[in-house]
């Protein structure tokens, strides 16, 4: 039988065909990210491959949009602002979220099913229309244009992920755990300290993880309740796309894409440690 | 009966929900309803305008009203004037009636240097609209506190002097064309993820371990870069001067001088909507794929089926799951997509929320921004139930 289970019978022009129509697929999904990294070394302030880069002549590939990016006060400020907003939110978000999987785990949750509903609720709400509420809210009670309203709305943005994964490593977990550390004499600090945490550590630093990418990457939100003070990396490539079209977006986009690769290669080492333990 | 030992483990895990819970609540769920009361609730003309308002209420509306209500009229907008609210109001009775905004703002300046008295005749000589029945209804409309207006102005229908309520003229349709737009494209976006995904997620699902885990990563890598470092991408290679069009005209299909229109369109915003979704769709198929047994298939076979048989009836229900909640996911994502359309839709491509965001942010309408919001959350909430009966508690193909 072939490998790829079903199409097993089905000839081998059928499989051909098959394995190059995904192979076309996984092009049209990754092409268009790789296109970015050597299109942000160009030497010219084009969007495209000029003719020296195309010929490899070491002049058309130049590192100037980075040194631009770097040297812009406006860039160094957006990272500062992501930085900032970014690591608040996921800390109170990671805060949050981890206590209340905890408290959706425990077998005797009431109301388990609709509380998570809640909980679930700003990742399934179009951006926008959360946006638009929270403009209003915000600015009545003062948050408009801080820092402060901009951390509150992604922690919120980003909580519901830090609900989800570590929900999801603690559906592998045995309370008989539990019952044993409080028999042996642990109070229920020193239970969830020595016994849950460790455990649940890749299911919290994964769901961080999600929360903080949710921040790094956020517009529509800062949009709406941003001042010039709050610009963020997002609302700078924004600009950069409608406003005043410069290559440099493109060296931003290229940092972006080694920061993905980097957050996912980390997710699924995580992912294959607590596979590992549990 | 319950133990009070159990009683405590109740309370301590809703506890342990509960700091997000209230969380959730202010920073969250208090803003939808502001929102949403924002679009039935509209005080500002009803508290500017008070007397005026209340004299309104009590008119029978076929005739010019009488003079008592130009007299509060004019008193009332010059304390407006003074008080500068003037502008805020002729806004709001601008949108029940277009050209009424420089009639209020003209005729409360200019009622500063009226003589005290003969309201009525001193008002239509500012502007004859004040003669007109049409001019009052509007003043009510905007007068009342709490409106359907905007809800029916989201659906293109208006309300007559006399009550009834009828769609709008053709040429002034704009909303229910967009609704329709943006769900006729969230419907083609969805089929479109579901034909690239599903070869693809059986491609994964079916394969040894590491190759397996190659293939996903490459499904992962689009889902974990940022939004706009995708769309991006795509201007990058559709614009005029772009990769494709470059492509196409060195390899001679296309002429320098035609090339061809790929984004600020319709054509843009499928391509680059279908790329940022597809990871949604392939990602649940998967994790429903991967629990299918190879085993299905073989004994098909050995029973005779042939090759699409035995996919039709025995693979294609056991995926129906992951067809399901994957396409789901997609429609509702699309259904509110923003920020893809608003970049490389151009005029064409634009869907309901860039409509949302107009209205927030450039007319400043916010009461039809907050409806449309509203018939927005109610949609996406009903497939969300739907989606939470598909796939099962709160499970999302996130992981």
């Amino acid at each position: 039988m072939a490998e790829a289970g079903g199409i097993g019978g089905i000839g081998r022009l059928g499989r051909v065909a098959y394995l190059g129509y995904c192979v076309g697929v996984l092009v049209f999904l990754i092409a268009p990210i790789l296109v970015i990294l050597p299109l942000s070394f160009n030497a010219e302030p084009y969007f495209t491959f000029t003719e020296g880069m195309l010929r490899f002549d070491p002049e058309a590939w130049s590192l100037r949009w980075y040194r631009e990016v770097v040297t812009d006060d406006a860039w160094t400020g957006a990272l500062a602002n992501s930085l900032v907003i970014g690591t608040a939110a996921t800390a109170l978000a990671t805060l949050l979220g981890t206590l209340a999987a905890l408290g959706l785990s425990s077998p005797h949750m009431p109301a388990r099913r609709l509380v998570m509903g809640f909980l679930i609720s700003p990742l399934v709400t179009p951006v926008i229309i959360a946006a638009a509420g929270m403009f209003f809210f915000y600015t009545r009670l003062g948050l408009g244009q801080t820092h402060l309203g901009l951390i509150l709305a992604h922690a919120v943005l980003g909580a519901p992920f830090v609900v989800i994964t570590v929900t999801a490593t603690l559906a592998g977990y045995n309370r008989n755990m539990t019952r044993a550390a409080a028999s042996l004499g642990a109070g229920p600090v020193r239970t969830f300290r020595s016994v849950q945490l460790p455990l649940i550590a890749p299911g919290v630093i994964s769901g961080a993880l999600f929360a903080f990418a949710t921040s790094f990457d956020e517009v529509v939100v800062v949009l709406f309740l941003a001042g010039v003070e709050q610009r963020t990396i997002p609302r700078q490539m924004w600009a950069g796309i409608r406003e005043n079209i410069s290559p440099a977006i493109l060296a931003v986009a290229a940092f972006l894409i080694v920061f993905a690769l980097c957050l996912l290669w980390t997710v699924a080492w995580l992912r294959k440690r607590s596979s590992a333990s549990g | 009966m319950r133990s009070a030992g159990e009683r405590r483990a109740r309370l301590r895990a809703a506890g342990l929900t509960l700091p997000l819970v209230a969380f959730v609540g202010v920073t969250f769920v208090a803003p939808l309803v502001s929102m949403l009361v924002r679009s039935v609730y509209d005080p500002v003309v009803a508290d500017a305008l008070p007397e005026t308002v209340a004299l309104l209420d009590d008119w029978d509306g076929m005739s010019v009203p009488e003079d008592v209500v130009f007299e509060a009229a004019a008193r009332e907008l010059l304390v407006a004037q003074e008080e500068r609210t003037i502008g805020q109001i002729a806004g709001r009775v601008n949108r029940v009636q277009g050209g009424l905004r420089s009639v209020l703002v003209v005729s409360a300046r200019r009622l500063r240097d009226a003589p005290g008295d003969a309201w009525r005749d001193t008002m239509v000589e500012i502007n004859p609209a004040w003669e007109e029945i049409e001019t009052w209804h509007a003043l009510r409309t905007a007068g009342e506190r709490y409106t359907t207006r905007h809800y029916l102005a989201a659906v293109d229908l208006t309300r007559l002097p006399d009550g009834s309520v009828v769609r709008q003229t053709p040429d002034r349709r704009i909303y229910v064309p967009l609704f329709t737009r943006t769900l006729a494209v969230s419907l083609g976006v969805t089929l479109l993820c579901l034909m690239l995904g599903y070869p693809l997620a059986h491609l994964i699902a079916h394969s040894p371990p590491r190759r397996s885990a190659i293939l996903l990563a490459l499904v992962l890598v689009p889902f974990w870069t940022s939004l706009l470092v995708r769309t991006t991408s795509w201007i990058v290679l559709l614009q005029n001067q772009g990769v494709i069009n470059d492509l196409l005209v060195a390899a001679g299909f296309v002429s320098d001088d035609a090339r061809l229109a790929l984004i600020y369109n319709m054509t843009g915003t499928f391509v680059a909507m279908t790329h940022v979704l597809l990871p949604f769709m392939v990602l649940p198929l998967y994790s429903v794929m991967r629990t299918i047994p190879r085993s299905h298939m073989s004994a098909a076979a050995s029973l005779g089926a042939g090759p699409a048989q035995a996919f039709w009836r025995v693979y294609w229900p056991q995926s129906l799951p992951g067809v399901g909640a994957g396409s789901l996911l997609v429609f509702i994502l699309a259904i509110g997509y923003y920020i893809t359309p608003a970049l490389v839709g151009g005029s064409t491509g634009q869907l309901i929320s860039n409509m949302v965001a107009y209205h927030m942010q450039t007319s400043l309408n916010w009461g039809l921004a907050s409806a449309l919001g509203g018939v927005i959350l109610v949609c996406v909430t009903g497939l969300y139930i739907l989606y939470d009966r598909v796939a099962g508690g709160g499970r999302i193909g996130v992981t």
